[in-house]
């Protein structure tokens, strides 16, 4: 395990958290401390339980045990109401609703804003407005969201999340039935809102590779437990890659963007590849 | 896919531009709606004015104007009053109760086979309603409130079952239970003395005929209290229509679709007791309105479909045939069936959209 690279406060933070649906733990007493105006993402292999600790920090979840804190506060004591208008949540499987369009949709985001008989307000046609033009939607505004492409609906949903006007992001596999050229975009556009407003991101992602480049601090699950948890550098090893995905893999520089960028060893190679170090203890099942 | 991906993020202050485009954007599907509902209205009227001044016997405005002022035109005012008036007035209410109520369990539970007159709600309220008219002799509003009581059990029975699950495991449910109610409802007959048909009839499939001007009144009561209410919880559907993760992403709890479905329960409950379950109209009014909406959800509009539905349906089943008066839920049932046939033959009925993802 390594140490945390935090420097800043933590507005999110899990304090020896458990979560699990009944009777199985699939989060397990884990620490963690989401740091502020940073871009956290959180990978492991299927089943790791990544969506799940997304879950609970997003508060879906009620802990076993331990807690999630939201600004000092332990989450589900304050108001959830409250709570949507610091922390935005854009979850696995979205629902379109039939007919909707994509200024609906975004506008829906507003919600935690309005009180029980509130109206209206221009204030929420500028957050509207302003969502759709940072995730370039405007020129969608009046199409029915069950007619755009999978790159255009996932925007608009962003732009739903960011309508709501939170600090926090939380995002669970956005990048899913993307191909690789709208991952990328969609990860740009992310990276941008970081950089541009500072909004603390947090995501869980399947692609190592992508997470390394994106991520300013990156958590790698492993069975409920955190196995190591830094800058992609400190992370992505060959060591911790064979740890938490089972896979033989060789780690080398992406000529790109200077991250590591993990290169699986499979089977089927022209020459069967020694591992370094021994790791038969550490071989998992990759489903 | 116009997107080009190397295009740099626009973080401008909002132009004035953005801001219209915003706002023409999300008042285009208001206006409709607007427009749909004002239209729904005009329809609602009309239908309603045949139902009271034409049919076998045909009243003038000017006699209609005269007999509600209080006037006795022999006859006239008997039939207007104590027929005519009372059936067109309960078609509305029940109309406008079974339309918002079918289409917050339609919306709530985001499937159109999940009204309440297919998952045993109706039916429930029906069994217990008959249930105390017959073996205790309750009248008035303790009858509504065993009818709410009915449903009530029913509603949460179905859910026990179906658990988290939604979907078709819960249609089966409500399809197993609304088969129970409907034999306890015939077991009830066997057990009265008199076996009335028109009465058989109307705690099976609804009638809005032969119904007291205090029954109609506890009703226009009770929907007075219901709909805003429902208006007001409705608000919540727009988080809870996007899953229930977004939902309470958004700080929309599953409480809030629970106050939804219970005051669905209490409109359905209510309007059984005055007027039975008017068969398929609850089913019916959700999808019509959302398409004449253009797929939207639309609560107001299923309202007033609804209450066309049970009016245009008292009419033809009052006239369509001579010497035969047929309660409006015969001819509901009769519409609704094909309704049923083609919404399964259409395919995939989105059941498990935006079901939780565990």
């Amino acid at each position: 395990m390594m140490a945390a690279t935090v420097t800043q406060h933590a507005r999110l933070e899990a304090s020896d958290l458990t979560l699990g649906y009944i009777d199985t733990a699939v989060v397990r007493d884990l620490d963690l401390q989401v740091p502020h105006g940073r871009i956290t993402v959180i990978v492991g292999a299927n089943a790791c339980g990544k969506s799940t600790l997304l879950r609970g920090l997003a508060r879906l979840l009620r802990p076993r045990s331990g807690s999630v804190l939201l600004d000092g506060e332990v989450i589900q004591r304050l108001p959830t109401r409250q709570v949507a208008r610091t922390l935005g949540l854009l979850p696995q499987n979205p629902v379109a609703p039939e007919g909707v369009t994509v200024a609906d949709l975004v506008g829906r985001g507003r919600h935690p804003h309005h009180g029980p008989f509130a109206r209206w307000t221009r204030a929420d046609d500028e957050a509207v407005a302003e969502a759709l033009a940072l995730t370039d939607t405007l020129g969608l505004a009046d199409r029915v969201v069950d007619e755009l492409s999978g790159g255009q609906r996932q925007r608009v949903w962003i732009a739903m999340a960011l309508a709501q006007g939170t600090d926090l992001l939380l995002l669970d596999e956005p990048t899913t039935y993307l191909d690789v050229a709208h991952q990328v975009e969609m990860l740009d556009l992310l990276a941008e809102l970081n950089a541009r407003r500072g909004t603390t991101i947090v995501m869980v992602l399947h692609d190592l590779n992508l997470s390394a480049r994106y991520a300013d601090h990156l958590v790698a699950l492993h069975t409920g437990r955190i196995v190591a948890e830094g800058s992609p550098r400190e992370v992505v090893t060959e060591e911790v890659v064979r740890t938490v995905f089972g896979l033989d893999n060789r780690v080398i520089d992406d000529p790109v963007s200077h991250t590591p960028l993990v290169v699986p060893v499979g089977r089927h190679q022209p020459r069967r590849l020694v591992p370094s170090s021994p790791a038969s203890h550490s071989r998992q099942e990759t489903r | 896919m116009t997107v080009t991906l190397d295009r740099p993020v626009t973080a401008e202050p909002i132009t004035p531009d953005a801001l219209d485009v915003v706002r023409r954007a999300r008042r285009a599907p208001v206006r409709h709606h607007r427009r749909l509902l004002a239209g729904l209205v005009v329809v609602l009227v009309g239908a309603f004015a045949a139902r009271v001044l034409l049919g076998d016997f045909t009243v003038t405005v000017p006699d209609f104007v005269r007999i509600v002022g209080g006037e006795q035109i022999p006859g006239a005012t008997y039939i207007v009053m104590e027929s005519k008036l009372p059936r067109a007035v309960l078609a509305v209410l029940v109309g406008v109760a079974f339309g918002v109520g079918g289409a917050v369990f339609q919306t709530t539970l985001r499937n159109p086979l999940a009204s309440p007159d297919i998952i045993g709600v109706s039916l429930g309220a029906s069994a217990a309603a008959v249930s105390v008219i017959a073996l205790a002799g309750w009248t008035g509003w303790p009858v509504s409130a065993a009818a709410v009581v009915g449903a009530l059990a029913v509603a949460l029975a179905v859910r026990a079952v179906a658990g988290d699950h939604g979907g078709f495991r819960l249609v089966l449910a409500g399809i197993g239970l609304a088969a129970a109610m409907q034999s306890v409802i015939q077991y009830v007959f066997t057990r009265v003395d008199e076996y009335d048909v028109q009465l058989v009839l109307r705690w099976l499939t609804g009638s809005v005929n032969g119904v007291a001007w205090q029954a109609i009144g506890l009703l226009a009561l009770a929907l007075a209290v219901l709909l805003p209410a429902i208006g007001w919880a409705a608000r919540s559907l727009r988080a809870t229509e996007l899953g229930d993760d977004t939902a309470a992403g958004l700080g929309v709890g599953r409480g809030r679709t629970d106050v939804l479905m219970l005051l669905g329960v209490l409109l359905v409950g209510v309007a059984v007791a005055a007027a039975g379950p008017v068969a398929f109209v609850a089913f019916l009014s959700g999808p019509i309105a959302r398409a004449l909406n253009r797929g939207r959800t639309t609560l107001a509009a299923a309202g007033l479909v609804g209450a066309v539905i049970v009016l245009a349906g008292d009419y033809t089943g009052a006239y369509a045939f001579t010497d035969l008066n047929l309660p409006v839920g015969v001819v509901t049932g009769a519409c609704g069936a094909p309704f049923l046939l083609w919404l399964l033959a259409r395919g995939p009925l989105n059941a498990h959209r935006g079901r939780r993802a565990a």
